[in-house]
């Protein structure tokens, strides 16, 4: 990690919060930090990346601006973020999508859309296009079966691989040769992901808008998180179907793809919205108001993506269906075109640090005890 | 926006936690309330702001405290402290009562920390607030404006009115313009002096430039000054106050909790002409920390130096300041503004007067000075191991123990004997009556909810009769 202004400021508060500790029952950000007495680049990479931006610590600490140390550790740790998703991207060249990211990610929503629309209209007549189609293998009547496939494919392996990348070089940064990847780390990690737990704040809530507690954004990530898997799922179900089973879609309203796809639709569009809600509502000292962009261009790719979605299922019987699906289409190839390059990868950076945290937690409880 | 026409229940002057405490069991009883605090918002809650955990008794572990704190241990921890100087009567029902407020305090939206087993053992006396004592004054802040609190900030109390042990008006000025404020009871839960400098000049002279307030800047004392002025029986020595040894590069004001330094006893300190001064090694830190400040503070111009070589360093929490560091003695008296010659000589005869011994920080051992004047009792070793590291050190003020006399209902007391008509006392401007001496963790947040309790109760009792 880089030297900046953001990991200055951080620097300098991490000292000021190792010589308080008072916050140290809110998240493992404060336990790790208090495993370190300097704080390399890196380290602050790390504790920035498991900072799940509660705010917790911004209303409990009495160096609070205006204080003259003016500690304010969410907004610090969410610009280092930011930066840390630049210095870890792969390729390397690619790492300038990161700064303007709102309007990267927007563009690329826009221009995937475009050339969806576009190509299904030049590539098939209207009469195909505005038709109705019913029955087994009604969408590949309107977009070829062998186009979605390929596309998605590409798109999808691409997006892993860049991500992965990115869990490497995060690692490589932040962790030391003896932080051996054992499965009660792992076991710990997971469970952290799956709960949020460090979204409770010790227990009570965050203070997810202003000093009240409350545990909004935790369901509401919750939601959209468990919703996007559910879309994944999804399509991972039709998947089997088509290839194992021969199923060919559209599939009935209850089975177990559409049930999928429709609760975990209903649940980003809840998630993302109530989210995108919550940032623009929320007390804006401790959030970094620069980043507002990137946060929201991910939110209403979400959104749109399980909109579309759902809609496309509830007119998929009549003239709109070959419009609805070059458009849902479009803006899914937009989400994965992005994927590695905006919002998304903080649930890698996040996981890795949750990780990494495990691993210290043993490897710190087994110093003591030895 | 608050009608200053209106005749309140209960005006609570404060807005640390005895105040809170006072404020929201005023209302919960039922009374109207009005509460009164000079700082702006950012800065609410004096010196609770600082704090972290509260002291409780308890027959047997909780959620939060481990084994068990009963009355008689608890007492004897604060007769150590006090050396006697306590109110047996008030003090053990502030205990008593210690081991029944903590669910009252979670109903009022105070978050603690899970105890902590083993490293800490102050988890098995106190409580610790999660996020510490401004998540407590944020939590009891909004359960008062919930409960239907009128709040004022930017509002310095000025006089009370007091009459023949009655409290008739209170003068106040609210954003800068003077107002009047009425009520049937009035609860004081102004804190101390000790961030009034002219007032702590009167007992320590010019030194008292020199003092470091590591609390509130509010805390300018000008009710119990008022009250004191007005046939208020004081309780306290009004010359003392809880004194330690902070960073001199601590700001003036709120530096709270992290300019504390725990170098001394495996350090040499010195003044201001590179000389020793006081025996570093007397006995284990958490005995003698509370010293040093006074010590400090007779000291020209109230700083000193703790010196430590390379070997130390890791010995002690450090401050939140860098250490200044030097590879020679003379560069680092060159760095201190010291007289280099003069810091060498002093380096040098101590390090002539150190003994062989087994050094152990954790007890008392047997590496002493032998010859030297003031002696270094234990933890002596020479400062020979390059780099060199020193900080400096001002005598930094925690509070200040002139009070005013309170009995068992937190009914102030006049001077003729007899308690007050409405006016009750609770936190730092009373608890001279229970703790005139010394300093015991959390015991002041524990005066402060058990007395803004009871003072919260007796005013509304009173005002509704």
């Amino acid at each position: 990690m880089r030297a900046t202004e953001a990991t200055a400021d951080a620097r300098r508060f991490m000292e000021i919060c190792n010589a308080c500790r008072y916050c140290e029952g809110y998240c493992a950000v404060f336990p790790a930090m208090e495993l370190r007495r300097e704080f390399s680049d890196a380290d602050l990479s790390y504790l920035a990346n498991l900072c799940h931006n509660c705010r917790g610590c911004f209303y409990a600490c009495q160096y609070a601006p205006p204080h003259e140390f003016g500690i304010n550790l969410p907004k610090a740790f969410a610009q280092i973020r930011a930066e840390s998703y630049e210095e870890y991207a792969w390729p390397r060249p690619l790492a300038g999508l990161f700064k303007r990211n709102g309007l990267v990610v927007s563009l690329v929503a826009a221009l995937a859309i475009a050339v969806a629309l576009i190509l299904t209209m030049l590539w098939q007549s209207p009469d195909v296009v505005y038709g109705r189609h019913t029955g087994s293998g009604a969408f590949y009547a309107v977009i070829p079966y062998g186009v979605m496939v390929t596309i998605a494919s590409i798109t999808f392996v691409y997006a892993l691989v860049a991500l992965a990348m990115g869990f490497v070089n995060f690692w490589r940064d932040t962790a030391r040769p003896d932080h051996r990847v054992g499965a009660a780390a792992l076991w710990q990690a997971l469970s952290d992901i799956f709960t949020l737990r460090n979204l409770g704040g010790g227990g009570h809530g965050c203070n997810d808008r202003d000093e009240t507690f409350s545990q909004s954004r935790r369901w509401l990530h919750h939601a959209m998180f468990y919703g996007f898997l559910a879309c994944f799922a999804s399509t991972s179900v039709a998947t089997v179907y088509h290839h194992w089973l021969g199923w060919v879609a559209p599939y009935a309203f209850l089975s177990l793809p559409v049930v999928l796809g429709t609760l975990g639709g209903l649940g980003l569009m809840v998630g993302t919205t109530g989210l995108f809600w919550m940032k623009l509502t929320a007390d804006q000292e401790p959030a970094a108001r620069e980043l507002l962009g990137a946060d929201a261009a991910l939110l209403v790719l979400l959104d749109l993506a399980a909109f579309t979605g759902l809609l496309l299922l509830v007119l998929r019987a009549s003239g709109a269906m070959g419009v609805l699906l070059a458009l849902h289409l479009g803006v899914i190839l937009a989400l994965f075109l992005v994927l590695p390059y905006g919002k998304f990868v903080h649930g890698v950076y996040r996981a890795a640090a949750l990780l990494l945290y495990a691993i210290e937690r043993r490897t710190s409880a087994a110093a003591h005890a030895g | 926006m608050v009608d200053f026409s209106h005749t309140y229940d209960v005006l609570v002057v404060g807005g640390g936690n005895a105040a809170l405490c006072a404020a929201i069991t005023a209302r919960q009883a039922g009374a109207s309330v009005l509460l009164l605090e000079h700082a702006p918002k950012a800065f609410r809650g004096g010196n609770s702001r600082h704090t972290r955990n509260f002291r409780a008794m308890h027959e047997a572990p909780t959620a939060v405290l481990t084994e068990s704190y009963l009355e008689d241990e608890y007492w004897d921890d604060l007769k150590r402290v006090t050396g006697g100087n306590t109110d047996e009567q008030l003090a053990r029902m502030t205990i008593r009562e210690s081991a029944r407020v903590i669910p009252w305090m979670e109903a009022c939206g105070v978050r603690f920390q899970p105890s902590l087993t083993g490293t800490l053992n102050l988890s098995r006396t106190n409580a610790f607030f999660l996020g510490g004592g401004k998540a407590l004054v944020n939590a009891y802040f909004q359960t008062a404006e919930r409960l239907g609190i009128d709040i004022l900030y930017d509002t310095e109390v000025r006089e009370l009115n007091l009459q023949d042990g009655f409290v008739s008006s209170v003068a106040v000025t609210s954003h800068g313009f003077p107002e009047t404020v009425r009520a049937k009871a009035v609860v004081a839960a102004s804190g101390g002096f000790q961030a009034n400098i002219e007032w702590l000049k009167q007992y320590w002279g010019e030194a008292a430039e020199n003092f470091l307030i590591r609390g509130t800047p509010y805390a300018k004392g000008r009710v119990l000054r008022n009250l004191l002025d007005q046939d208020v029986m004081p309780i306290g020595d009004p010359t003392q106050c809880h004194c330690v040894a902070i960073d001199a590069r601590a700001p003036k004001f709120d530096g709270g909790i992290v300019t504390r330094l725990d170098s001394v006893p495996f350090s040499i300190m010195v003044n201001r002409d590179a000389q020793r001064f006081y025996d570093e090694g007397e006995d284990v830190w958490p005995k003698r920390y509370a010293i040093w400040g006074r010590l400090t503070a007779q000291q020209p111009g109230q700083i000193a130096y703790s010196i430590v070589d390379s070997k130390c360093l890791k010995l002690f929490m450090p401050s939140v300041f860098p250490a200044i560091k030097a590879d020679t003695i003379g560069g680092l008296a060159r760095q201190l503004g010291l007289d280099p010659a003069k810091l060498e000589q002093t380096v040098t005869a101590y390090n002539a007067a150190v003994r062989p011994g087994t050094f152990n920080d954790k007890v008392l051992d047997d590496c002493r000075t032998e010859g030297l004047t003031p002696p270094k009792s234990h933890w002596a070793q020479r400062i020979d191991a390059p780099p060199y590291y020193a900080y400096p050190l001002r005598p930094g003020i925690t509070f200040t123990y002139l009070g005013v006399k309170v009995n068992e209902r937190a009914r102030v007391m006049m001077k003729d004997g007899r308690p007050s008509g409405n006016l009750f006392a609770s936190g730092e401007i009373m608890a001279g009556s229970i703790l005139g001496k010394g300093y015991l963790a959390g015991f002041g947040m524990t005066i402060g909810t058990v007395f803004g309790r009871i003072a919260g109760a007796e005013a509304a009792n009173y005002a509704r009769n």
